[in-house]
């Protein structure tokens, strides 16, 4: 990739310090995301996905920090900047979509009202053209009546047609990133497909890139050209989504994919991870998915594996190191 | 303080690692509750307050210097003493005396004594009257609920410290001259009766809910009775709340009396009470006679704050869905 | 709307008929209303007379029936105590404890809300620490007290304000106001402060604890995340949202303050409707308790009522649900 990448994330690592210690939430985090490319990010609940998300946007919440690393947006650095500096980065340059829209949306406004204020706070234009811009996203995203349905509350709205109020919302000032953390889990099945359908066109046209944070691997399947796979608050695998599906080199990786129906049928039975993932507090010794590895071996519960090249991804799992690779003492 | 008030998300802790049975002790010790009770220096120096308070109100009879029950004892020759570090004070009487030459610090151990004795009492009987009408409320609904909860709106309606007034006025009305030694218990029952409703109705949207919980429906299927029911299964998971409550309501009951004293419908002026000490002292402000307000205001002060912080901890630590 | 405004007012009325019953069975059984108004040498023959002029031989029914209608038309009676009709009793004492509480509600309201959301935003700073426990102690002072160190501060050591009193009045038609003169403005400080201390700091941890719960959710965390202001967040969109369960509160704590004023008006002898009521309870002056207890209930009902239909005005999702109900 020669480009400059929309999104640069390098070693990120986010911490929170508790009585029993510092942990490590998001620990050693690094990806790409070209503009116009989607990448999604999958994991079980508490694997670190959506504090990624967070601290990208700069809205981690104290005493949650973040403790190492890099992000850079088209280059420039954003995570050492104050407060006051992000601001204007936030909504303008870096648009986020949220899990629920039923409560993303101020119940108390209506909706025209928190699209121009948004529009207003990042471009110089007057309440009517904000008004007319809000139109126009309103009409781009979908909304029947446009014109009218401006001056609604969000609660006349139905969860669909909210997330797409959000997804203008996230758009208006033609942000270069996309953050969408589980868009679509609130919503009905039905629905789920028109949004995520709607994010993909919106922002393929746009040339936004987007990070699609999401447990639902199906959604990840449709929608993104590479997937990063995290696990305890790392990266256990990140590849191009075609690979990482069908033939995917980390064992989590291949758990969560026989987690899902296979859309070929193979006739592989669904097959489940046994046990859960482990809390913050007790993240196993060498490489945190080993006990519930199906092949794990000795040099896994003592040495913890980075990211090693294997075909066009790279997956943290000692099965996949070079043979001659030695390990260190 | 536990994780999750830190901001990370609920998400991270989905995955409980069920810790190894232990003793109760040791597990109180290692819970979250005591670890927040410890690292709060401010809530450890109110519980040593309020036990160091408690503790002298019910040892009142053996530690204070002299009994101010005992008229014949009372000597005008000693009234209106100001405390002993101060010209003109009388060593006898550490905080001086008041009026009727009763030793100031006696009189606040004994009044502290039935301050806390009816305060305690009264909220037991709060909890009492309200628990039961909320668990009889949520469980069985209908017209019940309706003519509990319409009571408790009325009842609303009117502060706790106006329907106390009204309990007591009706009472002193009909009991009038032939009271003899029950304000005390009229005194429990008029703040205690003001002050159910809040209870009642955390009670009962808790059973509310805790009746559509699976095990109650199951403890309903194999044939308990309802009021076994109501007793064994919802009843405790209603009492962590009540508890929060119930300590914040002290302090607000502790109020109430010495109000109510104050205002001159609370004990009789025989019977020491910090509020009734304050109302003689009053009197006596402009004369220069502080020690007789300072004292006691600053004794009953101290025991609602003491109480109120720890009420306030509890609170913080319990989380209970509160209103 | 309209339905939702009719409801809303059957069940005042509703509450208002079960008040005025306890009122009318105070009135009536406790203590007996001949033994009160007559003097020890009054005879069996004229006793049955006075009974029967005063209707109490008619059944209870009846009886309740003619309150009624007697306080709809503001008639409670002749105080036991001072002999005259209690409606002129209250009359005249009215507008001391309206201006009263009125300073205290806007002392307690204007001082409150800033300092309650400064709280709320700023959590870690010291001076939302020190608001916080100023607080703490104003909740844990009984009112009394307050009044008490008041009056021995400013009145007693300094001598700067008036400790009892209204101070000068001025009559404007059947209206008393403090108001229009320095010393009744005077008078006021203290009792107001008094008064409204508690409320105050109950308003500002109730707005604190709203503050710290609306910037919680989701659409604050989605304002910040569009790149608004602080100050747009904070105040444009948490504030509406926190102020809206905090007006019903502060509705209720309206009636509380009247009540409250008992001990206020007891502390600084102000001559009000409190200090009457408290002086009708310790004479078993049933007239005059069961008046007041009719009046702070309605007053009390009435504030709910405009709280309410102030409530559906405000709130979008009320109004809908309002209409449909």
């Amino acid at each position: 990739m020669t480009e400059t990448p929309a999104l640069s994330v390098r070693n990120l690592r986010v911490e929170f310090p508790t009585r029993r210690g510092t942990l490590a939430a998001v620990d050693d985090v690094s990806f790409d995301i070209a503009p116009g490319e989607v990448l999604g990010i999958v994991g079980e609940s508490g694997a670190g996905k959506s504090l990624t998300g967070t601290a990208i946007i700069g809205l981690l919440e104290p005493p949650g920090r973040v403790a190492g690393g890099e992000i850079r947006l088209n280059g420039q650095r954003i995570d050492n900047l104050s407060r006051e500096a992000m601001r204007p980065i936030r909504g303008k340059r870096i648009g986020m979509v949220f899990q629920d829209p039923l409560t993303s949306l101020n119940p108390l406004y209506r909706v025209g009202e928190q699209i121009i204020e948004t529009i207003r706070t990042h471009l110089p234009m007057t309440e009517r053209e904000a008004r007319a811009r809000a139109i126009e996203l309103l009409i781009e995203v979908g909304i029947q009546g446009a014109e009218r349905r401006i001056d609604s509350y969000p609660h006349e709205f139905s969860g669909g047609m909210r997330q797409r109020v959000v997804l203008a919302l996230a758009l208006c000032a033609e942000p270069e990133l996309i953050i969408a953390d589980e868009p679509t889990t609130a919503l009905d099945v039905s629905i789920q497909a028109q949004i995520i359908q709607l994010l993909k066109r919106l922002c393929r046209e746009r040339g936004t890139a987007v990070m699609l944070i999401t447990h639902d691997m199906g959604v990840i399947a449709e929608t993104a050209n590479r997937v990063a796979v995290m696990y305890a608050g790392r990266i256990a695998e990140i590849g191009p989504v075609r690979e990482v599906i069908q033939s995917a080199h980390h064992p989590y990786t291949r758990g969560l994919m026989g987690a899902i129906p296979s859309i070929e049928g193979t006739g592989d039975r669904l097959t489940q991870i046994p046990g859960s993932m482990p809390r913050l507090t007790a993240i196993p010794k060498g490489c945190a998915f080993n006990p519930r590895c199906p092949h794990a071996f000795d040099r896994c519960r003592v040495e913890r594996p980075d990211l090693m090249p294997v075909d066009h991804s790279l997956a943290a799992c000692w099965l996949v190191a070079p043979v001659s690779a030695e390990p260190p003492r | 303080m536990s994780t999750d008030d830190h901001g990370l998300p609920a998400a991270q802790s989905t995955n409980p690692i069920r810790p190894p049975a232990r003793s109760l002790a040791s597990r109180f010790f290692d819970s979250d509750l005591w670890y927040s009770f410890r690292s709060s220096r401010l809530v450890v120096l109110a519980g040593i307050v309020t036990l160091l308070m408690v503790g002298a109100a019910l040892l009142a009879p053996v530690i204070a210097p002299h009994d101010p029950y005992d008229l014949r004892a009372l000597n005008l020759m000693d009234s209106d003493l100001p405390p002993a570090w101060v010209k003109g004070g009388d060593p006898r009487f550490l905080l001086g005396t008041d009026d009727q030459g009763r030793d100031i610090l006696s009189t606040i151990l004994y009044g502290t004594r039935s301050s806390i004795a009816i305060s305690v009492l009264a909220v037991f009987l709060a909890i009492g009257i309200g628990v039961s009408l909320g668990l009889v409320a949520g469980y069985f609904g209908g017209i019940v609920d309706t003519i509990i909860m319409r009571i408790a709106d009325v009842k609303l309606t009117f502060p706790a410290i106006l329907v106390a007034l009204l309990i007591n006025g009706i009472a002193q009305t009909l009991f009038r001259g032939r009271l003899g030694g029950a304000e005390f218990w009229i005194l429990v029952l008029s703040i205690g009766l003001s002050f159910w409703v809040q209870y009642a109705r955390t009670v009962r949207g808790m059973t509310l809910v805790e009746k559509n919980k699976e095990y109650v429906q199951a403890a309903r299927l194999i044939g308990m009775s309802r009021t076994a029911i109501m007793f064994k299964h919802v009843l405790p998971n209603v009492l962590s709340p009540v508890l929060v409550i119930g300590t914040i309501n002290l302090a607000l009951a502790i109020i109430t009396e010495a109000t109510l004293s104050f205002l001159g419908v609370g004990l009789p002026p025989t019977e020491p009470s910090l509020g009734t000490m304050i109302q003689i002292g009053n009197k006596y402000l402009f004369s220069g006679s502080w020690w007789m307000v300072a004292f006691p205001g600053l004794t009953l002060a101290v025991l609602v704050l003491a109480v109120n912080l720890l009420g306030d901890w509890l609170r913080d630590a319990l989380n209970p869905k509160l209103r | 709307m309209l339905a939702f405004t009719i409801r809303r007012i059957f069940e005042a009325a509703i509450v208002m008929l079960t008040v005025a019953l306890m009122a009318f069975v105070l009135f009536r059984f406790v203590g007996d209303p001949v033994n009160q108004m007559v003097g020890q040498d009054t005879t069996l023959a004229e006793r049955e007379e006075l009974r029967e002029r005063l209707g109490l031989n008619d059944p209870v029914i009846v009886q309740f029936g003619r309150f009624i209608w007697n306080a709809a038309r503001y008639d409670f009676g002749i105080s036991y105590q001072v002999k005259r009709p209690v409606t002129s009793l209250i009359a005249e004492r009215f507008p001391a404890t309206f201006e009263l509480a009125v300073t205290a509600a806007l002392f307690a309201v204007l001082l409150g809300i800033p300092m309650g959301v400064y709280t709320g935003i700023h959590r870690d700073s010291w001076l939302s620490k020190l608001f916080l426990s100023v607080s703490l102690i104003g909740i844990s002072l009984p009112t009394f007290l307050i009044g008490i160190l008041l009056i021995y501060v400013f009145a007693v050591q300094l001598g700067v304000l008036p400790s009892f009193g209204r101070g000068e009045v001025i009559r404007i038609g059947g209206w008393t106001t403090g108001f229009l003169t320095a010393s009744g403005l005077k008078a006021l400080i203290l009792p107001a402060i008094t008064l409204g201390l508690f409320q105050m700091t109950l308003v500002t941890r109730l707005v604190r604890s709203q503050m710290l719960e609306v910037l919680r959710t989701d659409y604050i965390k989605f304002a910040r995340a569009r790149g608004l202001s602080d100050r747009a967040v904070n105040f444009g969109h948490a504030l509406k949202n926190t102020l809206i369960p905090v007006i019903t509160i502060i509705g209720l704590q309206l009636g509380a303050i009247i009540a409250f004023a008992i001990i206020t008006e007891t502390v600084f002898q102000w001559p009000g409707m409190g200090l009457m009521f408290i002086q009708a309870v310790q004479n078993a002056d049933i007239p005059v308790m069961s008046a007041y207890l009719m009046l702070v209930a309605f007053l009390f009902v009435l504030i709910n009522l405009i709280v309410d239909l102030l409530y559906v005005w405000i709130d979008p999702r009320v109004r809908i649900y309002g209409r449909e109900a």
